[in-house]
């Protein structure tokens, strides 16, 4: 299988992730993107190209493949809403910034705005769609339920990702933990206080769900 | 006196109104399962996309879209503004294209090429001498004698410059719509506080445009909005664009705008900066307050905002300037005017508690008469927030004495609001199954309206939560009024008790004569119908229903409704304040606590109502430390036109937060009245306040930024 890298790096100032994402083709290499410092990609030697046109993927989400015909121009967040109608994560700055589209990725969270759908092939995909649904709520999403740690809601999927993420790896979170775990999301209507007691009762519910399971 | 039977339940009697309700539709939205517009996938669905000014005023002189046209996927593209036509901010609209995915449509706006004739711009208003002719005189209102009052040589007088920058609504879900037809059917499913008056507007802008298509055959969807604090009343320019590009192309069509275009051009609060003479016996009681204010909303300039505010202090005038420039135009923001009014007032304000020596508890609750009548509950709630921030001991006058650079300081401010309820019709349907639906063109911004339907509609019924239905978001619902000004409670919680008891009373009609006791003798509680004192005669709700056989009860409520009781009421007054320590060395602010005790009625969903509470707090401290739009002279532009430049708090910055309603006798009785704008308009004037008692000097405008802290500290203070 292909090993793709993740791009980590931001884009230089004033040139938007679009911008930089626009290149006719995407280079991916067995090693690392190439990172330019400002303007066009450079493939590496070795590199394979993909593109400009569509080109068939595989994307394993919340434990199913799924094939798609994407552009490597096209991020995860675009895939997963405009291809796979999984809408739970949200386009609101579209430049990694608020956490809206928070995805978990072999284990971590991401910003589904800033990875590639062909970065994504051979990672394994968690979405707010596999972690529960209304009926069954998991253990995050009804803390956050019972705490009303949301108003509008567009933020909450991708707070509720986020948190799972962060419990997931911080099982016996304080207070100071959940402020700096979570502070990579972003709410406009001032749904915080009730996302802090939320997270740190998950963490109980879930500690308890461990031990009897 | 006879009781009114729509009246709200006597507080004994409340099984569910005022109690912490989970949030009805918390589950659809903690599992992202909640659709929005941003979220509507059509088959065929386009993507449309606006080509916008570069120019902060400019002429169009030539428009070549041909190169777009040809780009394969590209679908149609209409010229908005024409050649000869002027635009006057970055960000306004001249081309609207479809395409049949958003990179394609990108690209396509990417291949558009207008040539501009730059015309002169302001873009900044703060510096009245630089506006020139954009700024003009916008009114002055007069009350007493203060030119004698100011003249009393024993007057305590306080003067100073007071300011806060224009903000942004930053609605996580951008503006936007998708628009489909169906033949001569139009449906829009649209990010709108306004789902019952969209259509109109909608019908009205397309007929205007040529297109014939009549109100009744336009149709708004909006079942989950991702914010909108005031700024989506209307279908937009570009709502209207997108009806006309699905019409031409014969598809649905989605446009959304992009992060910066909604910074730009999709609303904006106004600025709002005064200088203030204000003026006070020894004692404290206030006598006198001049000022003159200026501020942008845009193009049309800004209007006055109320000062002084809440407290009509009896000489008094003031003046002001509307500042026209070229930004993004103003629109309501979750309480329009008063967070500018209350960051000036309260601001200059406690600067003369300050230099009067008095603790701002004592001045402000010796002058709280001043307010339009609400003194007592000002009094309540001054002396509970002070409890509750433990003023007594953590208050100390103006400059934190003690050592170390980081000072702590306490700040309070007080506000008021309206909140009257606006026009709601509500259906209630009680089938013969037991299922109950109360149907309503109403729409949820995230206070909570659809909880609060289904408690009242249950409580009334003698239901659970559960058991009712709530259809709201579709404007071919029986009408209610857009959800701004905190209107929506005191409106639909009033229309669906009021339908709720018509309802309930045709039910109570068809099992009187089966239970054998006269239809005014039957409640409704804890799931049956029984005869008032005596439980053995009774049904379950269920066996109820069921003698309706195959007819479904249906009625409506309206509001207002004069003959049906008083169920709301209009006017609150609320009190906040920070406890706030600075680092004087970075000028970093952060927040340690903050109380809130607000009053708005009678509450229907506690636990709904506390969030707005916490929601205002946590937003007034985004404005008040962080949140600004800011303007560049030389290009026109906005300078943080994204989320990462435009600061919006984050979990961490937020402190610890505590929220009193003030509830029971003095306040339930007044029915319900809204609560969503009157808890964000103080912080502001808070934190400034806490600010200046904690460094012994006023920041002067907000946001309070570090680098302002430290200009503030050059000047003086404790530091």
């Amino acid at each position: 299988m292909r090993r793709k890298k993740i791009l980590r790096e931001q884009p230089p100032e004033g040139f938007s992730r679009r911008d930089f994402l626009k290149g006719a083709s995407m280079a991916v290499s067995t090693g690392l993107l190439a990172a330019p410092e400002a303007g066009a990609v450079t493939p590496e030697h070795s590199a394979e190209v993909l593109g400009p046109g569509a080109v068939p993927i595989t994307l394993q989400i919340n434990g199913k493949a799924h094939n798609l015909n994407v552009e490597p121009r096209v991020t995860l967040l675009d895939a997963l809403r405009n291809q796979l109608d999984l809408t739970g994560a949200k386009k609101v700055c579209d430049r990694g910034v608020c956490g809206a589209c928070t995805v978990i990725m072999d284990g971590h969270p991401v910003y589904a705005c800033n990875v590639l759908a062909i970065e994504a092939e051979g990672h394994s995909i968690e979405t707010i769609e596999g972690m529960g649904t209304q009926g069954e709520l998991h253990p995050v999403m009804a803390a956050f339920v019972e705490h009303d740690a949301q108003q509008c809601g567009f933020c909450t999927p991708g707070f509720v990702v986020a948190c799972k993420a962060f419990l997931d790896k911080h099982p016996h979170p304080t207070r100071e933990d959940v402020e700096h775990g979570l502070g990579g999301n972003l709410c406009r209507c001032g749904t915080y206080a009730g996302i802090r007691e939320a997270v740190l009762e998950a963490a109980q519910t879930l500690k308890g769900g461990r031990a009897n399971g | 006196m006879d009781k009114c039977k729509y009246d709200w339940p006597a507080a004994g009697d409340r099984s569910l109104i005022g109690k912490r309700i989970k949030r009805v539709d918390g589950p659809a939205k903690a599992s992202g399962r909640a659709k929005y517009t941003y979220d509507i996938n059509r088959p065929g669905l386009l993507i449309g996309k606006i080509y916008r000014s570069p120019y902060a005023h400019a002429k169009i002189t030539a428009i070549d879209t041909s190169e777009a046209e040809k780009l394969p996927g590209v679908k149609t593209v209409k010229v908005i503004l024409g050649v000869g036509k002027e635009t006057n901010w970055v960000g306004d609209e001249i081309i609207a294209l479809a395409a049949i995915s958003e990179d394609i449509a990108d690209d396509a706006i990417g291949k558009i090429k207008v040539e501009f004739e730059e015309l002169p711009h302001l873009v900044l208003e703060e510096d009245l001498k630089q506006a020139g002719d954009y700024a003009k005189k916008a009114g002055s209102k007069t009350a007493g004698d203060p030119v004698k009052a100011f003249s009393d040589p024993d007057l305590i007088v306080s003067e100073g410059y007071y300011g806060i920058a224009a903000i942004t609504h930053c609605c996580l879900e951008s503006h936007g719509n998708v628009a489909e037809w169906t033949g001569e059917k139009l449906l829009t499913y649209s990010s709108t506080q306004n789902v019952s008056g969209l259509p109109g507007q909608i019908g009205q802008a397309l007929r205007e445009q040529g297109v014939d298509v009549p109100d009744k055959n336009i149709e708004t969807v909006c079942n989950y909005i991702g914010g909108g604090f005031g700024s989506k009343f209307s279908p937009d320019e570009w709502g209207i664009h997108v009806a006309q590009l699905a019409k031409t192309t014969g598809k649905p069509v989605k446009l959304m705008l992009d992060r910066n275009m909604e910074m730009e051009a999709a609303g904006s609060r106004p600025s709002a900066y005064a200088r203030i003479k204000v003026g006070a016996k020894k004692d404290g009681t206030l006598v006198a307050w001049d000022s003159h204010s200026w501020g942008t909303g845009g193009p049309t300039g800004a209007g006055m905002v109320p000062l002084p505010y809440v407290l009509e202090i009896p000489n008094r005038s003031s003046a002001h300037t509307s500042v026209s420039t070229h930004t993004g135009p103003a629109r309501a923001w979750r309480a329009p005017d008063h967070p500018q009014a209350a960051a000036l007032s309260m601001c200059a304000l406690d600067d003369l508690a300050a230099k009067l020596n008095m603790d701002p508890i004592e001045f402000f609750s010796k002058n709280a008469d001043l307010s339009a009548g609400r003194g007592k509950v000002y009094r309540e709630e001054l002396e509970k927030a002070a409890e509750l921030i433990d003023w007594k001991t953590n208050w100390h006058p103006r400059g934190d004495k003690t050592s170390g650079h980081i000072k702590r300081g306490l700040g309070l401010s007080m506000h008021t609001w309206g909140g009257r309820g606006h026009n709601s019709l509500c259906l209630v349907s009680i089938h013969p199954d037991g299922s109950v639906e109360t149907t309503l063109g109403s729409q949820d911004l995230g206070t909570g309206t659809r909880t609060a339907i289904a408690v009242v509609a249950a409580e009334t019924l003698g239901l659970p939560v559960k058991a009712i239905s709530v259809n709201i978001g579709d404007s071919k619902f029986p009408a209610s009024g857009a959800s701004g000004g905190s209107t929506t409670i005191g409106g639909v919680s009033a229309s669906t008790r009021r339908a709720s008891v018509d309802a309930l009373d045709q039910l109570f009609a068809v099992v009187a004569p089966i239970l054998g006791v006269p239809a005014d003798q039957l409640i409704a509680v804890g799931g049956k119908i029984q005869a008032k004192g005596d439980s053995s005669k009774q049904l379950s709700w269920k066996e109820a229903c069921a003698k309706l056989q195959v007819k479904t009860i249906q009625a409506t409520g309206k509001n207002p409704d004069a003959s049906k009781c008083k169920l709301g009421d209009s006017g609150v007054g609320g009190v906040q304040i920070a406890d706030v320590s600075v680092d004087t060395e970075t000028g970093l602010i952060k927040i340690n606590k903050m109380v809130a005790a607000q009053d708005c009625g009678l509450i229907i969903s506690m636990k709904t109502a506390e969030s707005q509470v916490y929601g205002a707090l946590i937003m007034g401290i985004t404005y008040a430390l962080f949140e600004e739009r800011i303007m560049d002279q030389i290009t026109g532009r906005m300078l943080n036109n994204n989320m990462e430049f435009y600061k919006l708090a984050g979990i961490g910055d937020i402190g610890e937060l505590v929220v009193h309603m003030m509830t029971g006798p003095g306040y339930d009785e007044r029915g319900t009245i809204g609560l969503g704008e009157p808890p964000v308009i103080s912080p502001g004037a808070a934190i400034s306040n806490a600010v200046a008692n904690a460094i012994g000097v006023r920041v002067p405008t907000i946001p309070l930024t570090p680098e302002k802290v430290l200009a503030a500290l050059a000047k003086g203070g404790v530091a």
